[in-house]
């Protein structure tokens, strides 16, 4: 039977909602389900995580070494972790997991499962590639099984659970060399665009930071997050955490508006998991017309505002 | 200070991907391969530092089959010194790949291995962190601004949460996001000169590395396509389509 830790990611005390996801990813593989919650003082986390369907066990590792999730510090503590007969480590297939993940393999000596988005046995998933236009089904060899899931793929597990918490110290050394300066974070004053239920987007379009008001107007008419295309972050119309696509968040909203976005493969990347696609581009023969469930061609300096009115 | 980077060659970003009909892959015969766009911008990077006189030579590596030369000449032009191809013709995976760069990056003295933080084909985003942690070193990645400061680094990396700055202690490795800068075009004169670099070719042998043990593919399908869905020619008639979907 499986055993599997997942590794849940958190920060100013709050446990990242992609820990439930990871959870239904765990649930299709089966067996024992462990978190771990690598922190200073990780009492609220752990607690948090617990509430979760399918953990069989939260273990907190409190170390002051953890104040930020830094590779090189996370890395050694897993993989004395590992040691614990664990046949699988998860990681969420966020920023975080994306660098943390590969130092535990090659120091497990084991090959890496990127993106797991779908389970077909303990050992064999399917993974996206070329930005998601191929499907890889993989079998991984003998050995602990790393992973990072895409979030996007798996519905969220319920809360209700009471799991234990066991504290766990752990003696791996922080290795010297890395020190953390500083972190420039986005307000939260909007709906994470990662869990978001509603997400509109702007693109190269939109022209200027002033012009994206537009944007935000429409997002905070219906309480959507908000999301940009690369050329729109390339341009400093908004900030680099909000891109959406193959090298920036992967989405599975219930409602997507593509705003003067023309659908590059690498957009759409990021958004394939939406339910709905809605797309407003001039461009009739925009790309974004061949994914989009509802499109609308006109100028979205006058279809957005009509649109956030009649809303 | 010497440098290394890593790139590898890659179907062209712009290439519509084609699935083999057996599943067998993806068809890669007769289609446009390019660097890897962010393996040319880890080379930009380093050619950026050589010219501020912060880089004193830069070793570019690849891993793969004979047509690897192109890369490497490509690399070449760019502003590599000289070049390392590390010839196999099979699929090389991340770990493997990763026991090569720290075998060539332990040999060489090399002080920053710079790597785009993935390959547009596997999209596996690993190679990086595998090599740091093989070499016990330090890693920066998704890299958005290098700043070398003698024997240090400080590094903005592209988090999920926003901007995120790290010191690292040199040697480290450091993979290139999207923003870290905008590769040069590569000019006549340039690519002409690359031709006279010398590219030395050396097998997993020579390095003394062994394959490590890899995923196996079971087969490789086309992605669920999206059915076409509905144009609008009002904003009347979208909010209707809207409302009729339950979405507002
Ligand atoms: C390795 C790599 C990774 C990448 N990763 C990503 C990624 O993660 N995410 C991403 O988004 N891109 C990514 N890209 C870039 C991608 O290829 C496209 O360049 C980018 O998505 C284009 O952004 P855009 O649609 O906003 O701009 P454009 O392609 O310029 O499209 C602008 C659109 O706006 C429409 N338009 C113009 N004016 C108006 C108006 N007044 N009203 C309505 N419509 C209007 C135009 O018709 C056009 O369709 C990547 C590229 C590479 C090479």
């Amino acid at each position: 039977m499986s055993k599997i830790l997942i590794i849940a990611e958190h920060a100013d005390g709050k446990l990242n909602a992609g820990l439930s996801k990871v959870l239904a990813a765990a649930q299709k593989i089966g067996g024992e389900i462990d978190v771990a919650v690598l922190a200073t003082d990780g009492a609220s986390v752990a607690a948090e995580a617990a509430t979760l369907a399918g953990v069989t066990r939260v273990l907190q590792i409190d170390n002051a070494n953890n104040a930020h999730p830094i590779a090189v510090v996370l890395a050694p503590q897993i993989v004395e972790l590992a040691g614990r007969g664990y046949s699988h480590i998860l990681f969420p297939g966020t920023t975080t997991g994306k660098d943390v993940a590969p130092r535990v393999a090659a120091k497990l000596g084991v090959p890496q499962v990127s993106d797991v988005m779908a389970v077909h046995s303990a050992t064999s998933f399917d993974r996206p590639i070329y930005a998601g236009n191929a499907i890889l089904t993989v079998e991984a060899p003998a050995g602990v099984v790393v992973a990072t899931v895409r979030l996007a793929s798996f519905t969220a597990v319920a809360a209700g659970n009471s799991a234990a918490v066991e504290k766990v110290s752990v003696s791996a050394a922080a290795p010297a060399g890395t020190r953390f300066v500083s972190i420039q974070a986005a307000k939260a004053d909007r709906p994470d665009l990662q869990s978001a239920a509603r997400v509109v987007s702007g693109g190269r379009a939109l022209g200027s930071s002033e012009n994206f008001s537009i944007i935000y107007k429409l997002a905070d008419k219906i309480g959507a997050g908000v999301g940009a295309s690369r050329a729109a972050v390339d341009s400093g119309y908004v900030p680099n955490d909000m891109q959406v696509g193959q090298t920036g968040k992967i989405i599975a909203p219930e409602l997507y508006f593509a705003i003067g976005i023309s659908g590059a493969i690498q957009h759409l990347a990021g958004i394939k998991d939406a339910r709905t696609i809605v797309a407003i581009n001039k461009d009739p023969e925009a790309p974004i017309f061949e994914v989009a469930d509802i499109g609308l061609v006109g100028d979205l300096f006058t279809v957005v505002p009509e649109l956030e009115g009649k809303l | 200070m010497k440098v290394l980077v890593s790139v590898k060659r890659v179907v062209d970003y712009n290439v519509r991907i084609q699935i083999k009909p057996d599943g067998s892959g993806v068809v890669t015969d007769g289609v446009k391969h390019s660097m890897n766009p962010f393996d040319e911008i880890a080379m930009e990077e380093a050619v950026r530092l050589k010219e501020k006189g912060k880089v004193t030579e830069i070793i570019a590596v690849t891993l793969g089959g004979a047509k690897g030369e192109e890369t490497l000449r490509t690399a070449l032009a760019f502003g590599a010194d000289r070049a390392i191809h590390v010839k196999e013709e099979g699929e090389i995976q991340p770990l493997t790949a990763a026991r090569a760069l720290a075998a060539i990056f332990k040999k060489e003295g090399a002080q920053i291995l710079f790597t785009g933080k993935q390959a547009i084909d596997d999209d596996a985003n690993q190679t990086a962190q595998m090599t740091a942690a093989l070499l016990d070193l330090p890693q920066a990645t998704f890299a958005s601004k290098v700043e070398l400061d003698g024997t240090k680094a400080q590094v903005t990396r592209e988090i999920d949460a926003g901007l995120e700055t790290l010191e690292v202690d040199l040697p480290a490795v450091i993979s290139a996001d999207l923003r870290l800068n905008e590769p040069r075009y590569l000019k006549l004169p340039d690519i002409m000169k690359a031709k006279k670099k010398t590219i030395e070719a050396v097998s997993f042998a020579d390095l003394g590395v062994e394959a490590a043990a890899s995923l196996k593919t079971i087969k490789t399908t086309p992605p669920p396509t999206r059915s076409k869905g509905v144009m609008v020619k009002t904003v009347d008639e979208l909010v209707s389509a809207l409302k009729a979907k339950g979405l507002v």
